[in-house]
């Protein structure tokens, strides 16, 4: 039985805002499929070498697929750059998920793993891979159990040439950068190095290594069954295919949906029930951008669509901002948390995020000492940028889109030290779940 | 063709000895650690190898530049 | 400092400072300058030391800004690397004591008071070591430096042992008072230097070696080479000590008249 391309198991049928690729078949139980489960939904796994290398990464090119870890990078770029290199290659399969707003990777795996092991095994003939690895946060070891028994089934029934091997690393928000991957694997701490050389050019044992997000391996499974013009069935305006995203905070139904890629903002937060009166929210994640509702609802949830207001859809989360929680203090939060998870290896980074997560902590809690805009427009400036990975950009992001979108109700902080969104409200409203501001476990 | 001044951010601890060096060129932020300004005119060029030559940890680099910087 | 001739020099046996009257072959101008240029190589490394860990420990002022103290630790190596040299050559030169031109690289390869000897040859190969991986400092992978760096750390303590062990000048009061003085400055840095780390483990045993290191030198230089007959027990070669019943100067007996002619002016 193959996939029935033309039904969209969507809730409000003509929108057609959330389908059923990857998720089929999830709303019927929370266990994995099994390999005969998983063949029997999308028939047999494509022979890769019958496929070709140009056949596959034609297809997937063809496709425009992108990559749904967070950076949004042409998917089969990626893969021509490491296949035309030359020697043996290596494929990692980034299952991390270091994001706390973020849950989809861990449905993925949980749920449809022999569509991630599909993926993998397909792009290690494509780039002409002899060894594969799939990295998982060693926190998860539910996920890791399931995983594994998903690789041992392939393996007795033999289906992959090239071996893959689950490894499970430190869990900090860095570990899942694509250079602490490698760095990793390579015997080191799951900390990021300074690029050049990319992984693509000399990563794993110094081999071309290919580093792609599960949900990214889970889509070319998908595209080398049916093709770059069934991928482009779905899809609005320029966006192609299907997403999984999460959307939490003030909405009705939190948790992981597969939308169609180019679904308006609104449509999404329609679609899991957002509370009416919400009135802001964080695009992509604790390195996204914190907007008004208002301003982005009609846009599509893709990095063109956001762009025009500075913003982007990062690995595709969404946090609704509770009405009459202030949206300073969860920012606030957040950075003091993305400041303790810096790796400590640049001293922009190291000393720059703990002294901007200062200054935004006393504009949040309404006691600024001097000056604290001063001092955070010049800090972002000097600190963006300076750092060996993105971590203090993405950082200096999520913190100056904060004082962007509650703008009014940072000068209130500031000026005359009263709080407008609690004023407005007339209970306390929840604060967004972020974890605790340490590092945990060591980077080995 | 001109001298393009890079920096290691990992290797870097902010001695700052390449402030004092070439001040022209770098400057130190509010922790002490290089803003480094890349594009180094000829005339400089003696004092950007002397701060390279002068980092403890040899986090500074002098290459020539051919085209911007990739960012990643 | 140079030696007057071997007459000239027993007749001042008696008003001679407390060195150890040699005998028939007596001291020339090269053992002079070996000791001398000891001395100085020790004061020198003994700053380069200082300065260095003023380096770690990011010191600064105004007139001496961290370019100037990492120069000065520089050019300040590269002087006792000098001073070393010639120390090695005249050592080797002075027909006094025949330490062959194999002892300066390779230890225990002598009869001179093989071990004490053989410390000053291993902080001298520490020493060349040093100097050649920080000349071509920017050639060199970061790492491999730094590991021959820290190596070199032991060059100190060892020449320093060096200097009591081989050293015939070490009982008197302005040597020992500035060996003294050399190992309270570079103690102090050190531990200075360890408590401005970041890491309790590191610190605490840093410290407790520092203590532990300079305490068993004053032990040793006490039980050592501050005792008389220390230069036997050092394994100075009978010939070059002189007859048996020769005491050191606190003693009586001067030492024969020249029965060797070899004037040593």
């Amino acid at each position: 039985m193959n996939l029935d391309t033309t039904t969209a198991l969507g809730r409000n049928v003509e929108d057609r805002v959330q389908l059923s690729r990857l998720t089929v078949g999830w709303e019927d139980t929370s266990r994995a499929a099994t390999l005969r489960q998983h063949v029997g939904i999308y028939g047999p796994i494509p022979d890769a070498s019958r496929l070709g290398r140009d056949g596959l990464l034609g297809e997937v090119a063809a496709a425009q697929l992108t990559g749904r870890g967070g950076a949004g990078f042409p998917t089969a770029v990626k893969m021509r750059g490491v296949a035309s290199k030359r020697g043996p290659a290596v494929v990692v399969a980034n299952g991390m998920e270091s994001e706390p707003a973020s849950e989809k990777d861990q449905a993925l795996l949980a749920r449809a793993p022999h569509l991630v092991l599909d993926g993998i095994a397909l792009a290690a003939e494509a780039v002409g891979a002899r060894d594969a690895h799939l990295c998982l946060a060693h926190t998860r070891d539910w996920l890791i159990d399931i995983v594994l028994a998903a690789v041992e089934e392939r393996r007795r029934a033999d289906v992959d040439p090239v071996p893959v091997s689950v490894h499970d690393l430190p869990h900090n928000y860095v570990s899942s950068e694509e250079t602490s991957l490698v760095h990793w694997l390579n015997g080191g701490e799951a900390k990021p190095t300074n690029t050049p050389p990319r992984p693509f050019e000399r990563g794993v044992a110094k081999r071309p290594t290919l580093v792609d997000n599960v949900e990214t391996l889970a889509h070319v499974a998908l595209i080398a069954r049916y093709g770059a013009g069934w991928f482009r069935e779905a899809g609005r305006g320029n966006a192609a295919g299907t997403m999984l995203t999460t959307v939490s905070g003030a909405v009705e139904q939190p948790g992981v949906y597969e939308i169609e890629a180019g679904s308006n903002v609104g449509d999404v937060l329609w679609m899991a029930g957002a509370d009416p009166a919400a009135e802001a929210v964080l695009l992509g994640g604790y390195f996204g951008t914190w907007h008004q509702i208002g301003e982005v609802a009609g846009l599509p949830f893709t990095a063109a669509g956001l762009r025009p207001v500075h913003g982007a859809p990062g690995a595709a989360v969404i946090y609704v901002l509770p009405p009459g929680a202030c949206g300073l203090v969860d920012a606030a939060r957040i950075l003091q948390y993305l400041a303790s998870q810096s790796a400590q290896q640049c001293g922009p980074c190291m000393f720059g995020l703990p002294a901007i997560a200062d200054d935004l902590g006393q504009l949040a809690s309404a006691r600024p000492e001097g000056d604290p805009f001063g001092r955070l427009h010049r800090r972002f400036g000097q600190i963006a940028g300076r750092g060996a990975c993105r971590h203090p950009d993405g950082a200096v992001r999520m913190a100056s889109s904060a004082l962007r979108a509650f703008g009014a109700d940072a000068h209130a902080h500031a000026r005359r030290r009263v709080c407008l969104a609690s004023a407005r409200s007339q209970h306390n409203a929840p604060v967004m779940p972020v974890p605790r501001p340490v590092v945990e476990g060591g980077w080995r | 063709m001109s001298l393009k001044l890079e920096i290691n951010p990992i290797a870097c601890t902010g001695h700052g000895l390449c402030a004092d060096l070439a001040p022209e060129l770098v400057e130190l932020d509010e922790w002490g650690y290089p803003i480094i300004h890349d594009r180094v005119p000829n005339d400089l060029a003696v004092h950007a190898r002397r701060a390279v030559n002068a980092c403890p940890t040899l986090a500074l680099r002098l290459s020539r530049s051919q085209r911007h910087k990739e960012q990643n | 400092m140079i030696g007057a001739s071997s007459s000239e020099h027993a007749l001042n046996a008696a008003t001679a400072s407390h060195v150890l009257a040699v005998g028939t072959s007596g001291p020339s101008p090269l053992w002079y300058t070996t000791r001398a240029t000891g001395v100085v190589a020790l004061l020198l490394l003994t700053a380069t030391v200082t300065l260095g860990m003023a380096g770690t420990a990011r010191m600064e002022t105004r007139a001496v800004p961290g370019v100037v103290r990492a120069g000065l630790h520089r050019n300040l190596s590269l002087l006792a690397v000098a001073f070393v040299a010639v120390h090695v050559i005249t050592t080797v030169l002075d027909p006094f004591a025949r330490i062959g031109f194999i002892s300066a690289v390779i230890p225990f390869s002598s009869n001179y008071r093989p071990l004490w000897l053989s410390l000053g040859t291993i902080a001298f190969d520490l020493l060349l070591a040093l100097i050649i991986t920080s000349l071509i400092r920017t050639r060199l992978p970061y790492r491999a430096w730094r590991a021959v760096h820290w190596l070199a750390h032991a060059c100190w303590p060892i020449a320093l042992w060096h200097g009591l062990g081989t050293g015939t000048d070490s009982r008197l009061p302005w040597l020992l008072a500035l060996d003294a003085a050399c190992v309270l400055v570079v103690g102090a840095a050190i531990i200075w230097r360890l408590q401005l780390s970041r890491r309790a483990d590191l610190r605490k045993a840093g410290i407790l070696l520092t203590a532990g290191l300079v305490l068993a030198t004053v032990v040793f230089a006490a039980i050592g080479p501050l005792q008389a007959g220390w230069s036997k027990r050092a394994g100075t070669p009978t010939r070059a000590a002189g007859p048996a019943h020769v005491k050191t100067a606190n003693g009586h007996r001067g030492a024969p008249i020249a029965r060797h002619t070899r004037d040593y002016a």
